[in-house]
C-alpha cells in the first residue's frame, strides 16, 4: 500500500510543481515528473500476488511472473510523452528567443 | 473491413506529403483535399449504407479480450461525417489563407495528422489505443496552434501544452487503475466486468475521467487553455479546434465512456448537468466582453459546448437527440464563423471589431455567410441552431429541469447578444472601409457558402422521416447504453 501512496505523492509533487513554478523549464520539469508517476503507477499495477507463467516448458519450475501489458504500455507512453516534452521544449526556447526570459510572469501579451 | 481506413487514408496522405512537395505546397494541396474528400465518402458510406449496424474490425484478427478492436457504430460514423466535412472546408479554406504566413507543406501533414488522431480517437474500441490517438491529435494541434510563428502563438501553444499534459497523465491515471481492476483494455470488456464492481471504483475512475476528458471538452472550470489557443491558431485551425477537436477528444470521449462502458451512472449526469449549466451561462457571458473577434468566437465555444453536456446531463432519448443533432450544428455555424474571422483578417488586417468597419458592400459573400453563422448560434428560425436548442430546452422540461431549461434560454440570449455585437461593430457599423489589405479568393468563399448552405440544411435532420435514418441510430447507440458491449462482443 505504502508504494501506491508514495507513487501518488510524486504525481502530486509534479502537479505542485506545475502550480506554483514560474520558470518555464521547471513547468516543463513538473509534467514530466507527472508523467513519470503514472508510468510508475501502470508499473506497479502489473504485479500480481503469487502470479505464476501460465506456459510451463518441460523440466522448468513454475516461477513468479508479472503482468507484461503494463509493460508494454508504459513503454509506449514514454515514447508519448517523449514527443510532448521536446515540443514543449522547442516551445519554450521559442519563448525565449521572443521574451529574453524563462519566467512566466513576464510572458504576458494574452490575457486570461 | 473499412474501419481501419479511416486512420490509414488522413496517415498515409501525412507520410506522402513531404515527400511530393518538395518545400512548396503545390503539391500537398491536392493530395491532402484528395485524402479529405475520400473520407468524407468513406464515412457517408459508412453512415447511409450500414446505418444502425455496428462493424467491429479485430486488428490482426486477435480475438476480444486480447487484440485492439475497432468500432464503427452509427455515433462514430456520425462524428466522422462531422471531422471530415469540416477538414475539407478547413483545407479549401487554407490554400490561400496559410500563403500568406509561407507557402509550407508542414502545414498540410499536421493538418492531416489532425484528422488520422481525431478519426482514430472516434474508430478506436480500445481505451489506451484512444489515449495513443489524443495524443497524436494533441501535438499536430500544438503545433499547429504555433504555426503562425508569433509570441502570443508559442504562448498560447505552450499553455494549450500542459493543459494537455495535466488531462493525458489523468487519462493515462485512469487507465491504470481500469487495467489494475478490470485486466482488460477493450471498451467493451471494461464495461462488461466493471458491470459487478463496487459503486466506489465506478466513482473513482469516473472522476479521473471527467477531470481528464473534461480539460479536452473545455467544460467551464477546466476552459482556461481554449480561448488563447483557439484564438492564436490560424483560422482554419481554429475551425478544426473549435469544430470538431473539442468534441471528439472530450464530448465523444466522455459520452462513450459514461455512457456505453459505465452506464450512465446517475451521479455523473449531474456532474454533466452542472458542468454544462455552468459552461452555457459563463461561456456566453464572457463572449459578450470580447473585442478580439477570435477570442469572442472561442468562448462562445465553451457555451455552446455547454449545451452539449447539459444534453447529455439529462440523459433521456429526447435530449439526446438534442445533444447529437447540436454537435453537427456546433461543428458547422462555428466553423463558418471562424472562416468569417479569417477572411476578415485577411481582407482587413485585424480581429479587433472595434477597428472594423462596414464591409457589407466590399465583401458581400462573407458579410452574408456571417449573418447566417450569427443567426444559426442565436437560434433564430428557420436555422439549424434553433431546432437543436429547442429540443434540449424541450427535454430539460420534460425531465423535470425547469430551471436548467432557463439557463439554457438565458445562455441563448447571451450568445444572440454577442453576435449581435460581432454584427454590429464588425460587419455592419457605420464607420466605412476604404480599402482592402488582402484578398479574398474564390476558395475560401466556397468554404463559406458551403457550410452556409449547411446551416440550413442540416435543419432538416428534425424532419421525421430524414430524423429516422440519420440521428435517431445515433441516439439508438448512445442510450443503448452498455448494450455496445454485448453488440460489439458479437452476442
Amino acid at each position: 500500500m505504502t508504494i501506491y501512496v508514495l507513487c501518488f505523492a510524486l504525481f502530486l509533487v509534479g502537479l505542485y510543481g506545475l502550480l506554483t513554478k514560474r520558470d518555464l523549464i521547471k513547468i516543463i520539469l513538473s509534467s514530466g515528473i507527472m508523467g513519470y508517476s503514472c508510468n510508475l503507477m501502470l508499473v506497479l499495477f502489473g504485479y500480481r500476488r503469487g502470479a505464476l507463467y501460465p506456459i510451463l516448458e518441460k523440466g522448468k519450475e513454475a516461477a513468479p511472473m508479472v503482468d507484461p501489458l503494463p509493460q508494454a504500455l508504459v513503454l509506449t507512453s514514454i515514447v508519448i510523452e517523449l514527443g510532448v516534452t521536446a515540443l514543449l521544449a522547442a516551445l519554450a526556447i521559442r519563448l525565449f528567443q521572443k521574451y529574453r526570459t524563462y519566467d512566466i510572469t513576464k510572458i504576458r501579451r494574452l490575457s486570461g | 473491413m473499412i474501419a481501419p481506413y479511416f486512420i490509414i487514408v488522413p496517415l498515409l496522405a501525412a507520410f506522402l506529403i513531404p515527400f511530393v512537395a518538395k518545400r512548396r505546397d503545390a503539391r500537398a494541396v491536392p493530395v491532402s483535399l484528395a485524402a479529405a474528400l475520400s473520407l468524407l465518402a468513406l464515412s457517408a458510406y459508412v453512415f447511409f449504407v450500414h446505418s444502425g449496424e455496428t462493424l467491429v474490425y479485430k486488428m490482426s484478427a486477435w480475438k476480444l479480450p486480447i487484440g485492439i478492436n475497432l468500432v464503427l457504430d452509427a455515433f462514430s460514423s456520425f462524428m466522422l461525417i462531422i471531422v471530415s466535412l469540416i477538414a475539407l472546408t478547413s483545407l479549401l479554406f487554407s490554400v490561400k489563407y496559410i500563403r500568406h504566413l509561407g507557402q509550407d507543406w508542414k502545414y498540410y501533414a499536421l493538418f492531416m495528422l489532425l484528422v488520422a488522431g481525431m478519426n482514430g480517437v472516434v474508430v478506436t474500441g480500445d481505451l489506451f489505443n484512444l489515449f495513443v490517438f489524443m495524443e497524436i491529435a494533441l501535438i499536430a494541434a500544438l503545433a499547429l496552434v504555433a504555426y503562425g510563428g508569433k509570441a502570443h502563438e508559442f504562448e498560447a501553444s505552450f499553455k494549450y501544452a500542459i493543459m494537455a499534459s495535466v488531462s493525458a497523465s489523468l487519462i493515462l491515471l485512469s487507465i491504470a487503475v481500469v487495467y489494475s481492476s478490470t485486466s482488460s483494455l477493450a471498451l467493451a470488456t471494461i464495461s462488461q466486468s466493471l458491470a459487478g464492481k463496487s459503486p466506489v471504483l465506478v466513482l473513482w475512475l469516473g472522476s479521473l475521467f471527467m477531470a481528464g476528458f473534461g480539460v479536452k471538452a473545455a467544460a467551464m472550470p477546466f476552459h482556461a487553455w481554449l480561448p488563447d489557443a483557439h484564438s492564436s491558431a490560424p483560422s482554419p485551425v481554429s475551425a478544426m479546434l473549435s469544430g470538431v477537436l473539442i468534441k471528439t477528444l472530450g464530448v465523444y470521449a466522455l459520452i462513450r465512456i459514461f455512457y456505453n462502458v459505465l452506464g450512465a451512472p446517475p451521479l455523473f449526469l449531474q456532474v454533466f448537468l452542472g458542468l454544462g449549466a455552468v459552461s452555457i451561462i459563463l461561456g456566453n457571458l464572457l463572449a459578450i466582453g470580447q473585442w478580439d473577434l477570435k477570442r469572442l468566437l472561442a468562448y462562445s465555444s465553451i457555451g455552446q459546448v455547454g449545451y452539449i453536456l447539459l444534453a447529455a446531463g439529462i440523459g433521456t432519448p429526447l435530449a439526446m437527440l438534442g445533444a447529437v443533432f447540436h454537435m453537427i450544428n456546433h461543428a458547422v455555424f462555428k466553423s463558418l464563423l471562424f472562416y468569417n474571422a479569417g477572411a476578415l483578417e485577411t481582407a482587413l488586417g485585424t480581429r479587433d471589431l472595434r477597428q472594423m468597419g462596414d464591409v457589407s458592400r466590399l465583401l458581400p459573400v462573407t458579410a452574408r455567410t456571417s449573418m447566417i453563422a450569427s443567426l444559426s448560434i442565436s437560434g433564430i428560425p428557420p436555422f439549424n441552431g434553433f431546432f437543436s436548442k429547442l429540443v434540449i430546452i424541450v427535454a430539460a422540461v420534460q425531465a423535470g429541469h425547469p430551471l436548467l431549461a432557463l439557463a439554457a434560454v438565458v445562455g441563448s440570449l447571451f450568445t444572440m447578444a454577442a453576435f449581435l455585437k460581432v454584427q454590429r461593430y464588425g460587419l455592419r457599423s457605420g464607420r466605412p472601409v476604404e480599402k482592402l489589405v488582402g484578398r479574398v479568393d474564390g476558395a475560401m468563399k466556397a468554404a463559406m457558402i458551403i457550410l452556409a448552405a449547411l446551416c440550413l440544411l442540416t435543419s432538416l435532420l428534425v424532419v421525421p422521416g430524414i430524423r429516422e435514418a440519420t440521428l435517431d441510430p445515433v441516439v439508438k447507440v448512445i442510450m443503448d447504453k452498455t448494450q455496445y458491449a454485448l453488440t460489439v462482443l458479437g452476442k
